[in-house]
């Protein structure tokens, strides 16, 4: 049995086609040459223009947005002591006795969740990856990647719904508890999101690997399964590394499937098997009905914040196992 | 590149076309936002108005008293269904941006303490139920049940629900942190039904199979006291709301920004006509008595 098929043969050293031809260039007569050159020049600023502002545009938006950020979630903190924000457990902020804005227990069952799909989806997704990029054939990969592909198109609110009516019973009568709307059920869900990601960047960078490697692995000794964990998955880290994180970004950001599947209860976490709230799920829950420019407003939008800024450092660390992992190469 | 472009031009000018004719629609729709509680009842009332009415379209959506109210202030919607009474803050708040609230009572709700239909417990106090969902009382055993854990449900606190039982059962304290808050009346009986150990709250027009007439199988509707001393009693019979037997029936409002007017008002008055009512008792709540039905004739003048 072939170890590639034949339409991943060339993707290590692929040539890159020579750079397109200008259409004006090949004209001959004089003034009708001028005027097509300077129309195509035109079009070609217009464009080079257009892009720019593309280009822009995202910087202009992120920027935007983290500035609304800063300034919505600031006056938070006038009320609140940003010590006491981030270490007490009790949210309350439309409690009768005394409102309490501290996001402990939820940045807690955020990580938790988080966490507890990264555990599910990494082994799982590596497996998947590895199996379609070495091991199947051709006809299986055929129609297992696109169902995969096909997985991340499940609409989040279908899958909660499934957390609540199928997986909830059945992880509540695993664990012997009376329900099933817990930590676990969110981050089983949050593994199957982050499935689709994980697979098919992982295997994309497994078939990146330039064939030689692998042959000259081969032609030493090696078996295949040493072939794939000492020469492929290594040669391919820097893509693997960087599916685990979006797959983890995914998980972070998510939303309905944890409001509808972890029950949201306050409380700290008191292990796996209780409900809890995620950051995302409380601001869904809270920014709907809260006054406007109250502290309870801007403390909301300082969680916000807290989520972006986490995305953030997991995306740099992310950069920084990659930028250290490629000087090693070098 | 260029069939993007187009696609992306063909949008635009869609949009464009279509945008002044939705809003044109959206002017003429009648919005009513609000009350979880209220959202099912308010829709079949809205079904059957419009039915006789076609020219009054009709738009009802739920999301909680609070959002409702909110919308309301904010001209987001022409009705506010509310299931619990307007806090200060909020009128002083309508005061400032110009909204005058009126309160009609459409109907009146037994609020339903339900517990999974395998549970042994037939009756709790209200002091009981307060301090269950306060937290202090954590296992079943201790109100003479089986010995398990409770498993709370309760709605998030954007519902009416959620604030009624704060200020008339929890005595104005705070709710366990480890209530499970649902999204809604129908997630909660579902949540119920399936788990043995639990406890939620409900209006009383969700646990009715509208099928049957009877309370929806596998969920059981506990009677509820005053205090040791009395008798407890059941929601499900009008003659215990009325009294005022049953400790938490409450009222269920809409409100107007200032007198309402056209078809606003038509279709309220078309809910606590006899039509109106008559639906709101085959939907599972309670008819409004003489006492609300002069408070609603003064705010409509």
């Amino acid at each position: 049995m072939p170890l590639f098929e034949s339409a991943q043969e060339d993707r290590g050293d692929a040539i890159l086609p020579g750079p397109p031809h200008f259409i004006g260039r090949a004209e001959t007569t004089g003034p009708k040459r001028m005027k097509k050159r300077a129309s195509s020049r035109l079009k070609e600023s217009a464009i080079h223009a257009f892009f720019f502002v593309n280009g822009i545009l995202a910087v202009i938006v992120l920027i935007g947005i983290f500035g609304l950020l800063l300034t919505s979630a600031f006056p938070a903190f006038k009320e609140v002591p940003i010590g006491h924000f981030f270490t007490s457990t009790k949210w309350d902020p439309t409690s009768p006795v005394k409102a309490e804005f501290g996001i402990l227990s939820m940045i807690a069952s955020t990580l938790m969740v988080t966490l507890g799909a990264l555990v599910m989806a990494i082994p799982i997704g590596l497996g998947v990856a590895a199996y379609l990029s070495d091991v199947a054939h051709w006809r299986v990969r055929e129609i297992v990647k696109p169902v995969v592909e096909i997985l991340a198109a499940i609409p989040s609110v279908v899958l909660g719904f499934l957390g609540i009516v199928l997986f909830g019973p059945v992880i509540a009568r695993i664990f012997h508890q009376s329900n099933g709307l817990n930590a676990v059920n969110g981050s089983f869900l949050l593994a199957i999101m982050s499935l689709p990601t994980i697979i098919s960047i992982s295997e994309d960078s497994l078939n990146a690997v330039p064939r030689a490697h692998t042959e000259a692995s081969l032609a030493l000794g090696a078996s295949r399964w040493q072939t794939l964990v000492r020469v492929k998955i290594p040669a391919a880290l820097s893509g693997i590394i960087a599916s685990f994180m979006l797959g983890m970004g995914r998980a972070i950001g998510e939303t309905m499937t944890v409001l509808m599947a972890t029950g949201n209860a306050r409380s700290f976490p008191h292990g796996l098997l209780s409900s809890i709230r995620t950051m995302t799920a409380n601001i869904a829950i809270e920014l709907g009905e809260v006054p406007y420019f109250t502290t309870h407003y801007y403390a909301l939008f300082a969680i916000g914040l807290v989520l972006f800024l986490m995305t953030f450092f997991v995306n740099l660390i992310a950069d920084l196992i990659l930028h250290k992992y490629q000087e090693r190469e070098q | 590149m260029k069939i993007k472009l187009a696609i992306l031009l063909g949008l635009i000018i869609v949009g464009l076309m279509l945008a002044p004719q939705a809003t044109q629609a959206q002017k003429k729709m009648i919005q009513v936002k609000g009350s979880d509680t209220l959202v099912n009842l308010v829709q079949i009332l809205a079904e059957e108005f419009m039915n006789k009415n076609p020219q009054t379209p009709i738009a009802v959506l739920g999301g909680g008293s609070g959002t409702g109210i909110s919308g309301l202030i904010n001209g987001t919607c022409h009705i506010a269904d509310h299931s619990r009474e307007w806090k200060q803050s909020e009128i002083s708040q309508a005061w400032e941006k110009g909204v005058k609230p009126r309160f009609f009572v459409i109907g009146v709700d037994g609020l339903s303490i339900i517990v999974n239909g395998s549970n042994p417990i037939e009756k709790l106090t209200m002091d009981q139920v307060g301090a269950i969902y306060r937290g202090e009382i954590k296992n079943w055993k201790a109100v003479g049940g089986a010995d398990a854990p409770i498993s709370l449900y309760g709605r998030q606190s954007n519902s009416g629900t959620y604030v009624f039982l704060q200020e008339h059962v929890l005595k104005n304290k705070n709710y366990s942190p480890d209530m499970k808050e649902m999204n809604g009346n129908a997630q909660i009986i579902e949540s119920v039904m399936q788990d043995q150990a639990g406890i939620g709250y409900v209006g009383v027009g969700y646990v009715v199979d509208k099928d049957t007439g009877k309370v929806r199988k596998g969920l059981k509707v506990l009677n509820i006291s005053k205090d040791a001393q009395s008798e407890a009693f059941s929601p499900l019979e009008k003659a215990n709301i009325d009294s005022g037997n049953y400790p938490v029936a409450r009222a269920l409002y809409q409100a107007t920004n200032g007198k309402p007017s056209g078809g606003v008002a038509d279709f309220i008055r078309f809910e606590v006509g006899p039509e109106g009512q008559k639906i709101v008792e085959r939907e599972g709540f309670f008819t409004i008595g003489a006492a609300h039905q002069e408070n609603n004739e003064k705010n409509f003048k």
